[in-house]
């Protein structure tokens, strides 16, 4: 684990909401999590709990509707909420980069590609043209794309879906950042890339000395890359633990529910493994339920969980939960901190 | 691309037979008669009946129309009836200060338009996107004549700041060049604003954010190069609406444009200068919207012609 070491990213109380015109939409409802240098931590959840918004919310790229964002993102101690636009623009792509989910529609179609990865460096690094141009073959050729030189002047439209990928990791590594946010970088892609693409990703993030937050569906992505698992659900984290032991003893009804209840051993070899369904759906960032907000969902409901919201435990230094289950059992025991 | 070049010239050849082919019946089911306006009030049966015979009038319809596409194939457009000057020099003669009026309402227009339309798009709802949104409006809504017209009173008669008509010197062209301009910025701008806002939504421009790129390249390099080929369609698609405002505009400046050639021989009757004035006008703008489609192939890199 990474308790040694100090935290890179600290999410202290993140609110993000959306101000429409059908009302406020609370993606993002008070999260905290911390990441440290050089680990990946996975965020889970399924579609909708706010995974993109937190990643968007970091970075501030959440343009139209204009959101709110509240609360503390603590990047090497300061607070990035409280930069200018010059201020967050320097961080940008410099010391936190993004990996987006859809390489189709993420890369610029009229830009060629080495153009594209060589922008960030001219911008952030004040290399030449021609050194900027070389970086980004450089960068071309460590992410694996066969021939670099030439495939720097091509244009997207004749690149596959594996290559962009590829492309958007080189691009998101060529400022050499401390934080990549990965947001689902491979479920747009067929498996077979998706294990290439998550092996290169992991190897490069070794190399670098790269920390990721790695959003994704797939739990057997996390299994093999994460050290540590956030799980969200309607925009809060109800459950924190390191990766081994959520496979092996999934607290929160939710992430049991995620794992598909019984944890089987050998289960996370299997990569490319979807979620679990589980009954009834995320319910809509406007209207949360009362109590926990996963009760109308859950196998183990009880009276206290439709009108009372659950604490936050923490079971030891790595695990919290958020579950009435817990506090009853962990009643003597427990150290209730924060949400 | 050479083929690509000859199959679209090739293809010029049909879209000017049909044009010339409506355009001489057409003309011919206007009512009066050539031969009537030419020969004056005063002149006898006899005169007109003689000058109808020496402009081939009194042959079949069909007839003439043989003969003037016999004519056409050979690049002969034939003589002005009224002037009897062959029609090419008519058209030459003017054809300059149309181009003059039409290059610099579009350089006008884009120079105007397109920032219009960014400045809109990169701050919607704001009092700015007000402006540009209501100014285009009311750009679109004005009838040419009548902007040419409020011009000409506001900056020749009262302010006497700039001549009301003719040519001569640049002066001259300002007040035409703004009449002509004043519909197609609207135009621009509003699909400037509209195909922005779309490119500024896209996930390539939060991709370029990202980056840490700063918001001037990410609007200009990444969204506006995005936004370029419905802009480029937009400009083209306008020139077309120039040279019909060009009979308006030329009209009421008194400019001598090939637009007032056409209201002056319409006037006069003379289907010669007509039909060659219209094949002209016919040809200006196939020709724009070849440049055009050769653009859209320089901006955008998927788009390939072979
Ligand atoms: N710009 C926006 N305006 C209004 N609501 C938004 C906006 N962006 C996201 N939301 C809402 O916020 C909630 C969280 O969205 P988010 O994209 O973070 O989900 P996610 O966990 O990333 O899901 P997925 O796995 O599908 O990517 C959703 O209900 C979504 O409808
Ligand atoms: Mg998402």
């Amino acid at each position: 684990m990474n308790e040694q070491l100090k935290p890179l990213l600290e999410i202290k109380g993140l609110v993000t909401r959306f101000h429409t015109l059908d009302g406020v939409v609370k993606a993002v409802d008070g999260i905290d999590f911390e990441v440290y240098e050089g680990e990946t931590l996975g965020l889970v959840g399924e579609s909708g709990c706010g995974k993109s918004v937190t990643a968007l919310s970091i970075l501030q790229l959440l343009r139209c509707p204009p959101a709110e964002i509240m609360g503390r993102i603590l990047f090497e101690g300061k607070n990035l909420l409280e930069l200018d636009r010059e201020g967050i623009r320097k961080i940008r792509g410099n010391d936190i980069s993004m990996i987006f989910q859809e390489p189709m529609t993420s890369l610029n179609p009229v830009l060629k590609i080495g153009e594209q990865i060589a922008e960030a460096a001219r911008t952030h690094k004040n290399m030449t043209r021609q050194e900027a141009w070389r970086w980004a073959v450089e960068m071309l050729r460590m992410v694996q794309i066969p021939g670099p030189n030439s495939r720097a002047r091509q244009y997207p439209h004749s690149f596959s879906g594996g290559m962009r990928q590829r492309t958007m990791i080189g691009m998101s590594l060529s400022c050499n950042p401390r934080l990549i946010l990965a947001d689902e970088p491979t479920t747009a892609l067929d498996v077979t890339i998706q294990a290439q693409i998550m092996s290169l990703l992991h190897r490069l993030k070794d190399e670098f000395n790269t920390a990721i937050v790695l959003i994704t569906h797939d739990l057997g992505v996390i299994a093999e890359m994460a050290s540590r698992v956030v799980v969200m659900y309607a925009g809060i984290v109800v459950e924190e633990a390191p990766v081994k032991e959520i496979f092996k003893d999934p607290r929160h009804p939710y992430t049991q529910g995620l794992l598909g209840s019984i944890p089987v051993i050998g289960r996370k070899r299997q990569t490319g493994r979807r979620l679990q369904e589980i009954p009834g759906i995320v319910p809509s960032p406007m209207e949360t339920p009362s109590g926990c907000r996963f009760h109308p969902r859950c196998s183990k409901v009880m009276n206290r969980c439709c009108r009372q919201e659950p604490p936050m435990i923490r079971l030891n230094e790595h695990r919290r939960v958020s579950c009435w289950l817990e506090a009853h059992s962990t009643v003597k025991k427990s150290q209730a901190g924060g949400r | 691309m050479l083929n690509y070049l000859i199959k679209r010239l090739i293809s010029t050849i049909p879209v000017l037979l049909g044009i010339s082919l409506l355009l001489f019946f057409m003309l011919r089911m206007l009512p009066g008669d050539p031969a009537q306006v030419l020969a004056g009030q005063m002149a006898s049966p006899e005169d007109i009946e003689n000058i109808r015979h020496q402009l081939g009038l009194d042959r079949p319809i069909y007839e003439q129309y043989a003969t003037y596409l016999s004519r056409l194939v050979r690049f002969d457009l034939g003589l002005s009836a009224r002037t009897q000057n062959p029609v090419i020099d008519e058209i030459w003669a003017r054809l300059p200060n149309t181009l003059l009026l039409a290059v610099v309402a579009i350089m006008l227009a884009c120079l105007f338009g397109i920032p219009a339309g960014i400045i809109s798009a990169v701050r919607p709802y704001s009092w700015l996107d007000y402006l540009v949104t209501m100014s285009a409006l009311f750009g679109i809504s004005m009838p040419v004549f009548w902007l040419g017209l409020m011009l000409v009173v506001v900056f020749s008669v009262v302010l006497k700041w700039l001549p009301a008509g003719g040519t001569g010197s640049w002066q001259h062209v300002i007040l035409p060049s703004i009449t002509l301009a004043a519909l197609v910025i609207a135009f621009i701008a509003r699909m400037t604003r509209s195909t922005m806002l779309e490119t500024l939504s896209q996930d390539f421009t939060t991709t370029a954010r990202s980056k840490g790129l700063t918001e001037k390249i990410v609007i200009i390099k990444h969204a506006l190069r995005n936004a370029l080929i419905p802009i480029i369609t937009v400009v083209g698609l306008q020139f077309g609406l120039l040279l019909g405002g060009a009979v308006l505009t030329e009209t009421v400046f008194a400019w001598p444009g090939l637009g007032r050639l056409i209201v002056d021989s319409i006037l006069a009757r003379d289907y010669p200068v007509i039909q060659g004035a219209i094949l002209i006008f016919g040809l200006l703008y196939i020709f724009v919207n070849l440049v055009v489609d050769f653009i859209y192939a320089f901006v955008d890199p998927r788009i390939r012609y072979d």
